[in-house]
């Protein structure tokens, strides 16, 4: 059996690593509020934006001269898997269950013979993904705090996807992030961004945008203009949903981890009580039969 | 009265009852009254004057790239960058 001291200082670790995982769920939960707060406010830029893009799309007859972000290169030979996670790690499962979805795409289109790219925003995705895939790694972002992203830089990420998609890098990049539903679930998700998918007739049902609408400019100007700009904002948004996603996770996990510690204390503390009397009992025996002996 | 929506990527700005709003379309600036057509643009980075009533001073929102819907709900900007 451990000896009383060492079960003494065990029990003080076990509580200062309490003490951080505590503190750290508080912070957290705080962060989280902002998050959450933020990833909500741009839900309705993402969502109109993306109901006018349809119902323009649905509009306008895929030809030799549509923007190519729309009709695409007609090819699906090369995917890029754009993954966005975070570059800090004690979040529970956050960063494994988005790279696992991208791996298990991943490891799919390999089979089906495609050509697989991987392009990622966060380090603890890359690493991941690193020792399957090194050598289809692209480029890799390192965007620090997710929750201090702005639209700038979502957009100069985009630019930077579609510019690549211009010189013809790709043909298909999908986009994998966590999708924040409640503090205790995300749900990792992928979406196809280039070329832009279109969740067809009941977009453009909800949108009210009816035949009768006047476009300035024409159609066809317009979707070009508005298409770069839907990648950014949902690349954007997936930020958000991440940075929420992540801070959820990170309240859930260190929420257990102070459970635990709290468990691992009371079962040590009373081993450390056993052993401790234990000893006072040894000590009396002896003394006892010292004392008859005489 | 006309519902008058301005969305950016970070927040929804403003979502109020006015009078009319004028935007600054790329082709040139419109006027939106309740009842209007519908109608879509986009927009140039310059000001946006929302009028209260029918009289008195508008109120100008200096904003940056986007688009702006007009359809049976309304009118609805979506700026990329939204200044005051």
């Amino acid at each position: 059996m451990a000896s009383l001291k060492a079960l003494k200082i065990r029990i003080g670790s076990v509580k200062s690593t309490q003490k951080i995982t505590k503190a750290m769920k508080m912070v957290a939960a705080a962060k989280l509020r902002r998050a959450q707060e933020a990833a909500e406010a741009g839900r309705p830029y993402a969502q109109r934006l993306e109901a006018v893009v349809a119902s323009l799309a649905g509009k306008v007859r895929v030809s030799e001269s549509s923007p190519r972000l729309l009709a695409g290169t007609g090819k699906d030979q090369v995917h890029l898997l754009v993954v966005a996670t975070s570059d800090k790690g004690l979040a529970g499962a956050f960063n494994t269950n988005i790279a696992r979805l991208a791996r298990k795409h991943a490891r799919d289109l390999v089979a089906a013979g495609k050509t697989v790219k991987i392009y990622t925003i966060g380090r603890k995705g890359r690493g991941v993904l690193n020792r399957e895939f090194r050598a289809n790694m692209v480029h890799g972002i390192e965007p620090g705090d997710l929750g201090k992203l702005s639209f700038a830089d979502a957009r100069g990420y985009a630019d930077d996807i579609i510019a690549r998609f211009e010189a013809g890098e790709y043909d298909v990049a999908t986009l994998f992030y966590s999708n924040f539903k409640s503090v205790l679930t995300q749900e990792p998700t992928a979406q196809q961004i280039v070329p832009v998918s279109i969740p067809e007739a009941a977009a453009a049902a909800e949108t009210g945008v009816s035949a009768a609408t006047e476009y300035e400019p024409e159609e066809e100007e317009l979707l070009a203009d508005l298409l770069p700009r839907n990648v950014a904002i949902q690349l954007y948004r997936a930020i958000r949903e991440n940075a929420a996603s992540e801070q959820g996770s990170k309240m859930t996990a260190m929420d257990n981890a102070t459970r635990n510690a709290g468990d691992l204390i009371k079962r040590l503390s009373i081993q450390y009580n056993r052993a401790r009397q234990a000893a006072i009992t040894t000590e009396l025996v002896e003394i006892i039969s010292g004392a008859e002996a005489l | 009265m006309l519902h008058f929506e301005l969305v950016t990527p970070e927040k929804l700005v403003r979502s109020e009852e006015v009078y009319m709003v004028t935007v600054p379309g790329t082709e040139g600036d419109f006027g939106v009254l309740q009842g209007h057509a519908p109608f879509m643009s986009t927009v140039r980075d310059g000001n946006l004057s929302i009028y209260r009533t029918d009289k008195g001073e508008p109120e100008t929102i200096r904003i940056e790239g986007g688009f702006a819907e007009v359809n049976a709900k309304g009118l609805t900007v979506l700026a990329e960058k939204v200044e005051g």
